[in-house]
């Protein structure tokens, strides 16, 4: 952007004000949270906004928590349903995106409005009749169930991202492609594939995040200790811990660490790919 | 199979048939067939029948009578509904205006630290409302005091109240809460609609003296005004089928008194049961098909109503 805005001191510290002032809305209560879980009990109540010191510095909660519930089993599972979950979404979505935005055959269109369908209507009001399904199928209580609801709850989304992004990839190469000799299938996986990676990337994080923190399925159809995920885990835990505020604290801080640490990894990605649309 | 026969030739030239357009179609069409759609037929379906003597029989719109005019039924439903309508309201009236001015601050061009605020900003919406409902809950608890000691500074104590606790201003918390989680959703689809107005309609605008203020009101509002119409029906579409905030802050029950119980939080009670009311697929069939048909509509009324009529900029 090269148009020069003229802008005063006082309008810009303005508009700095008031986006500092909305951060610090955003921001404060993670920070919270975090900063009173590393502390004793009594400096919770006291002194809720100080940060911990040498005295009130304390990891009880943190203790609780490792010591009462298996979040590392419940972690495992979650990491297990979201990983296993977008590369179904990933696989399937951007094979289904390729045929639909690479081939003109009859129907194209109406396959991509109904593929469209799950865009705009949520998969959870057929819950009534998924867990029929699930329990008919023995599938209750299995990761199995989570990933099959969350892929086709993805892919909707995936189809569309992508087949936005291979229409943009040059006929030309497909076809310099299929004069060597490639397959379909080679095309697909050899050319176009590592072309849309940064959208496959923006759709991985757009698939994770409702998956990571989805808490009805996993009540619905995984509540077992064995297959609780992460969200549901803290959920229940935190419900029995209401008064054990330590715990809570801890529990929760516990919850936020992952989200936090991707969050830093892939922000750029993630913010890049919403406005992907604009910023090309 | 539905599959098989799409791929049909439609070039004249007689090709073989082409199996790798199925090969590639198959997977997302079969799971997301069977794992969405099918159950969605299902539940409408699931919906006209009812346990009669023992046996699932048709019944027709019964259990619709039922949900709209059965006394008990009734109550909760209107009561469900109204506070999901009021739900949304908040949302459209506090969540979008604020997202479109953040997306409007940000967007300033040479803006410093832009990249920060965007990030921080953003951060809530990716937790989940686990950690934001008990999160909000304990610095609302009266309990810990954080909520009357930020209201002191700004010597505003005497305000504080228990607000979950009591039956109007709970709703209001909650869908507050919801708000502040979800802001950055439409912050940055409407910051990337604003990138995305080109750079000579701006400066064509300045130099027309357009600038600050009315260049935003006169310019940039109506260029994003097909953002402004998709954040409109994610809201919708999200709020009516919000279930998870509730469900962690306030409970199945959604209290005090049923007053944050929205359509979710009922399905989900209806459904599965809870404490002493047994678990009714049928009636919960019906509520998700009322909630289906309340998202199509919405969802219609955008496509045809609203989209239609908004042209794109093309550029």
């Amino acid at each position: 952007m090269s148009n020069k805005a003229r802008s005063s001191p006082i309008r810009s510290s303005l508009v700095h004000l008031a986006l500092i002032a909305y951060t610090l809305i955003a921001l404060f209560p993670v920070f919270l949270t975090i900063i009173n879980s590393f502390k004793d009990r009594n400096a919770i109540f006291r002194n809720p906004m100080q940060i911990p010191t040498p005295t009130s510095f304390s990891l009880i909660g943190y203790q609780t928590v490792l010591g009462q519930a298996d979040f590392t089993g419940y972690f495992q599972n979650s990491l297990i349903v979201t990983v296993v979950s977008i590369a179904l979404v990933l696989l399937f979505g951007a094979m289904a995106a390729f045929a639909l935005s690479e081939y003109r055959f009859r129907g194209n269109a109406l396959v991509g409005l109904y593929m469209a369908i799950g865009i705009m209507i949520p998969i959870r009001l057929g819950t009534v009749a998924i867990l029929q399904g699930m329990v008919a199928s023995g599938l209750v209580n299995t990761l199995t169930a989570l990933i099959l609801v969350y892929t086709a709850q993805g892919i909707p989304l995936a189809i569309f991202i992508l087949s936005e992004f291979m229409r943009s990839v040059s006929d030309d190469l497909k076809n310099a492609g299929r004069i060597d000799g490639l397959s379909e299938y080679a095309i697909f996986f050899r050319l176009v594939l590592p072309l849309v990676r940064p959208a496959m990337a923006t759709v991985a994080v757009f698939t994770m995040i409702p998956i990571w923190n989805d808490l009805w399925f996993p009540l619905i159809l995984a509540p077992s200790e064995a297959t609780k995920t992460v969200t549901l885990g803290s959920q229940i835990f935190i419900g029995q811990f209401v008064t054990n505020w330590n715990a809570v604290l801890a529990a929760l801080s516990l919850a936020i660490l992952p989200i936090l640490v991707l969050y830093v990894i892939f922000s750029r990605q993630l913010i890049r790919g919403i406005t992907s649309g604009a910023v090309k | 199979m539905n599959e098989a026969d799409t791929p049909l030739e439609a070039a004249p030239i007689r090709r073989p048939f082409r199996w790798h357009i199925v090969v590639f179609l198959a997977p997302a069409f079969l799971v997301y067939t069977a794992i969405m759609i099918l159950p969605l037929i299902e539940t409408l379906r699931l919906s006209f029948y009812n346990n009669v003597d023992g046996a699932p029989a048709f019944v027709g719109l019964a259990n619709y009578q039922v949900l709209f005019g059965d006394a008990r039924w009734a109550r909760d439903f209107w009561n469900a509904l109204t506070n999901n309508l009021i739900f949304f309201v908040i949302h459209m009236c506090v969540q979008n205006p604020i997202g479109i001015a953040l997306a409007a601050l940000l967007s300033i061009p040479k803006l410093r630290f832009a990249a920060f605020y965007r990030t921080a900003i953003f951060l809530p919406t990716l937790l989940s409302f686990v950690i934001v409902g008990f999160i909000w809950k304990l610095i609302l608890s009266p309990i810990w005091g954080v909520a009357p000691w930020l209201l002191s500074l700004a010597g505003a104590k005497w305000m504080f109240a228990p607000w979950l606790g009591q039956s109007g201003p709970a709703l209001i918390a909650v869908s507050l809460i919801s708000v502040w989680q979800y802001v950055g959703i439409p912050m940055m689809l409407i910051y990337a609609a604003l990138l995305s107005i080109p750079d000579e309609v701006i400066e064509a605008a300045e130099c027309d003296g357009v600038t600050g203020w009315s260049q935003f009101w006169k310019i940039k509002l109506p260029l994003i005004l097909p953002a402004i119409g998709i954040i409109s029906i994610l809201t919708f579409v999200g709020n009516f089928n919000a279930f998870d905030l509730v469900y962690t802050v306030q409970g199945a029950l959604a209290g005090p008194d049923m007053s944050t119980d929205i359509l979710g939080t009922l399905l989900y009670r209806t459904f599965f049961g809870f404490q002493l009311q047994l678990g009714d697929r049928s009636m919960g069939a019906t509520i998700a098909a009322v909630m289906f048909l309340i998202i199509l509509a919405g969802v219609s009324f955008y496509l045809f109503a609203i989209q239609r009529r908004m042209r794109r900029y093309q550029f």
